[in-house]
């Protein structure tokens, strides 16, 4: 079971410069550890004390996995996962 | 350097003034690799707040996925600042995860006074860089 997982350009150091790669997992945490394992340290930059970084914004088709079940929302062959960068800022 | 028309120069003071006393936020969407700033995008702040911007984030999946598709990138992000200058704050640098891009900043706390000034910000370093306004026919 292949899930397209869309890197955002800060990350491609770790994929060897891919835009996409695949990883398997029935549920986003499984497909996490799995890609970890093909792209080391891409789990760390993911996630902080076992939850999505607040600073990562992660999308199950086009649905941003904080409004589905975050690291348990189940993902299926054919899926397609993008990891942003949250865009934000301010004067402080 | 950043070279940027003046037509999109002007599209993203406007913006600014328009929010004010609201920061305001977009990118300007380019060619992947090409440095050249083209596709002029205004973004909504999530957090329509005169301190504070954050882009939507289906919003900005939808921007996103249009540039993947259109394989383009993010070649300039900017926001402004509305009563300080137009300068990264530590929070602008904590977020700063696109180290392609050139990070515009544009203030508008004086009416009559424009600021608008172009940073490249990497793993946290501010750089600050010219800004080149090309002038159409």
């Amino acid at each position: 079971m292949a899930t397209e997982v869309r890197i955002p350009t800060i990350l491609r150091n770790l994929t060897d410069g891919a835009k996409a790669v695949e990883g398997e997992g029935a549920t986003l945490g499984e497909l996490i550890t799995d890609l970890d394992k093909r792209y080391a340290g891409i789990g760390e930059r993911l996630l902080e004390d076992g939850k999505l970084r607040r600073f990562i914004n992660v999308y199950l088709n086009d649905e941003d996995v904080r409004f589905l079940e975050g690291l348990d929302t189940p993902v299926a062959d054919g899926d397609t996962v993008t990891v942003l960068p949250a865009v934000a800022g301010g004067m402080r | 350097m950043l070279r940027i028309d003046r037509a999109i120069y002007d599209q993203i003071v406007a913006h600014a003034r328009r929010d004010h006393p609201d920061e305001a936020c977009g990118v300007v969407a380019g060619p992947e690799g090409s440095d050249r700033p083209e596709r002029f995008i205004e973004m909504t702040n999530a957090e329509r707040s005169p301190t504070f911007y954050r882009f939507d984030s289906k919003e900005q999946f939808k921007v996103w996925n249009e540039m993947w598709d259109r394989d383009e990138e993010p070649v300039v992000i900017y926001h402004s600042h509305t009563a300080t200058e137009a300068y990264p704050s530590r929070t602008d640098v904590s977020y700063a995860k696109e180290p392609g891009a050139h990070y515009v900043l544009v203030s508008t706390r004086d009416p009559n006074i424009e600021e608008f000034r172009s940073f490249r910000i990497i793993d946290g370093e501010i750089t600050e860089e010219p800004v080149e306004v090309i002038d159409g026919d």
